[in-house]
């Protein structure tokens, strides 16, 4: 399923680009599943993406929580929580 | 009913009057203005970045705007937020809202910077002699949005 995923805020600085045309894996539904998946790319994904630090998502404009479904041609975004305002 | 995003400044004045001019109905104005402090954590403050997510932003602030609605009996609003770089006493953001009598629209405009500050996709980064540094989000704006739990 192809998606496309966008960063903001620190979370583009520390992954060092803003949006990503992605073919997940059959098994990858959620945002949990998307999370851990990026994780296994390496020091800085995991350092994102395993749970210690709060990564808010929105899918297609909407925030969600984590338990959130991922259908195919999603825009996913992930940031840090927001600070406007 | 109106939201804009803009890297430009605004005119409180002209805005809140022209609001107000269009609303006879309307006994009552609310407006909050934010700024850019001057000082942050101990640190003087030479720019303040705000990032934000171009489409998410506008929708967040519809909803926004839409959810104050269902609440309140409201006649208008207008909310204006800046993104770009931005220096100390510039200003930031401005919500209005107009209704009938004031209650409505002092608990409104709150409500609507409560909910802006928590679920709005903006990022505030700033330089201060110390370097560059994202602003954390704080607990208390958390506190703040929960008061308007049903």
């Amino acid at each position: 399923m192809k998606i496309t995923v966008l960063y903001f805020a620190r979370i583009k600085e520390a992954v060092n680009y803003s949006t990503e045309e992605l073919d997940l894996p059959n098994d990858i539904l959620t945002i949990t599943a998307l999370k851990n998946w990026l994780a296994l790319r390496g020091e800085v994904w995991a350092n994102l993406f395993n749970g210690k630090q709060v990564v808010r998502a929105a899918i297609n404009h909407n925030l969600v929580d984590d338990l959130a479904k991922i259908q195919a041609n999603d825009e996913v975004a992930f940031f840090p929580p927001v600070t406007g305002g | 009913m109106t939201v804009r995003i803009q890297t430009e400044d605004f005119d409180v004045g002209l805005l809140l009057n022209q609001l107000r001019l269009a609303n006879p109905g309307a006994g009552a104005l609310v407006s909050f203005v934010g700024q850019v402090r001057d000082i942050n954590d101990g640190d003087s403050i030479s720019t303040l970045t705000l990032e934000h997510y171009p489409g998410m932003t506008e929708s967040a602030l519809a909803a926004i705007k839409a959810e104050a609605s269902t609440r309140w009996d409201l006649m208008d609003s207008l909310i204006i937020h800046r993104v770009g770089t931005l220096k100390p006493l510039d200003q930031i953001v401005l919500v209005a809202v107009l209704s009938a009598h004031r209650g409505e629209a002092f608990k409104a405009c709150e409500f609507m910077m409560d909910y802006l500050k928590t679920q709005a996709p903006f990022w505030k980064k700033e330089i201060t002699p110390e370097g560059a540094r994202w602003i954390d989000a704080k607990l208390s704006d958390d506190a703040a949005l929960k008061r308007w739990n049903k």
